[in-house]
């Protein structure tokens, strides 16, 4: 594949994650199963006259991809392109709220055109007067990925251009709720810092956004290297383990080439056996690091790993919060991201220092 | 006509995310579009939604509405004198 530096990064997540100055150092331990994200000043991001018509998942869109760009020096990128799992949520309820309540009639626009799942691109497209390529993926878990990949081919047939990529997911009153009825979020509050060792079903729900400019040469400020990216719709933990084993020797590596892995475990005890199969096996000497017992989890939770991945080259910190085992990598060359959800969406990437 | 006028300039800012302006920020005689409260053609499709809603009246060409939403009082004055609710 062509090169796919990450010249430009930014997330929001439950945790102050928009401040410079804090990598994973000061967490805040949530004692809910439903945790919202930490707001940034968004009036410092978003003119107010804009800002009112927008939920939350646009404002933290439309704000990450601003800190993105400014972060790469990018100011008009040539295509957007976002991911998401469940769109505007919050928009729809209110949208088939007002259906009910109004005996289907004196519905306003507004609410309408904001519940689209392309709502974020089209905002931030708008903010921007962007008129280029602009798509949104709604691939469950595997949404930010899939979004990378069409950005990976589009950077091998044109390498002078510089991509905005995204993934966004909100919580919502009504669709979350229905996730705690039907299990998939759990039944009791816990303190998230311990979600890992939860030993019970279901996880815990949260929000972000996470953007990436995207570029197909190494630039003073490039933080990474996305190496390759692989996406799976269902396997077993075998069928995970050797398709890793395979993905890594494409690369012309070998496990030994790997310094740390980043997964995604997210307290189920019904699915984390995925990583377990791992973590036990071909990377039990590896450092290992988690992050939904920090963030929480929704469908492009995964993008906050390629963010971890570049803060580690970027910083050459590892903060302790996210280490799940007692081995630390010499230095951080090529780092391996796995993730699923339920079994489902599996996606397998490597990012290089660059 | 007062009190009509308070209670357009509620909804609006209800209505229209308006959540940094307070009732006493919306002058009656203040143009609601351009200049004055900034409204565009989205708010426009909203108005006429809460004209139908509230007061019970359908505008039949939404030309009309660029003169009807001049400011809240003109808005409090064609609805004193068309409303059927």
């Amino acid at each position: 594949m062509s090169g796919c530096y990450i010249n430009g990064i930014a997330t929001i997540t439950a945790q102050p994650t928009t401040d410079p100055n804090n990598f994973l150092e000061d967490v805040i331990a949530f004692d809910e199963v439903i945790f919202r994200a930490t707001d940034p000043d968004y009036k410092a991001y978003i003119k107010p006259s804009a800002m009112r018509r927008m939920s939350k998942s646009v404002k933290m869109g439309v704000t990450t991809s601003k800190i993105a760009l400014a972060s790469s020096c990018i100011e008009m990128p040539d295509a957007i392109i976002t991911g998401t799992g469940m769109g505007c949520k919050q928009d729809s309820e209110k949208f088939l709220e007002k259906i009910l309540h109004n005996d289907e009639q004196f519905l306003t626009p507004t609410l309408f055109i904001q519940s689209t799942h392309n709502t974020v691109g089209g905002q931030i497209a708008l903010g921007l007067g962007c008129k280029a390529y602009n798509v949104t993926y709604v691939q469950g878990a595997v949404s930010f990925e899939t979004s990378i990949i069409d950005a990976h081919l589009m950077l091998s047939e044109s390498p002078e251009k510089n991509i905005l990529v995204g993934g966004i997911d909100e919580i919502a009153k009504n669709s979350t709720l229905l996730h705690t009825l039907d299990g998939h979020i759990k039944n009791k509050n816990i303190n998230v810092l311990d979600l890992l060792d939860s030993n019970s079903k279901g996880t815990v729900c949260s929000e972000g956004a996470t953007f990436v400019v995207l570029g197909s040469e190494r630039k003073e400020n490039s933080l990474a290297k996305i190496v390759d990216i692989e996406t799976k719709n269902a396997a077993t933990p075998d069928e995970i383990k050797k398709d890793i084993e395979k993905f890594i020797d494409r690369q012309g590596l070998s496990i030994n080439d790997i310094d740390a892995i980043v997964l995604g475990n997210n307290g189920d005890i019904d699915f984390d056996h995925y990583y377990k199969n791992l973590q036990n096996s071909i990377f039990s000497e590896k450092e290992q690091l988690c992050y939904k017992h920090v963030i929480g989890e929704y469908h492009t939770a995964s993008a906050v790993g390629f963010w971890i991945a570049s803060k580690i080259f970027e910083t050459n910190k590892v903060p302790s919060v996210l280490k799940v085992n007692n081995i630390s990598a010499q230095n951080h060359k090529n780092i391996l991201l796995y993730n699923q959800y339920r079994a489902k969406n599996h996606s397998i990437a490597l990012l290089q220092r660059c | 006509m007062a009190e009509l006028r308070e209670e357009l300039k509620e909804k609006i800012i209800e209505q229209l995310s308006l959540e940094d302006i307070e009732i006493g920020e919306i002058g009656d005689d203040d143009p609601l579009f351009g200049d004055g409260l900034g409204l565009d053609s989205i708010d426009a499709l909203e108005l006429i939604v809460l004209l139908e809603k509230d007061y019970g009246i359908k505008l039949k060409d939404p030309k009309e509405g660029k003169a009807i939403f001049e400011s809240v009082g003109v808005m409090a004055d064609y609805i004193s004198k068309h409303r059927t609710k």
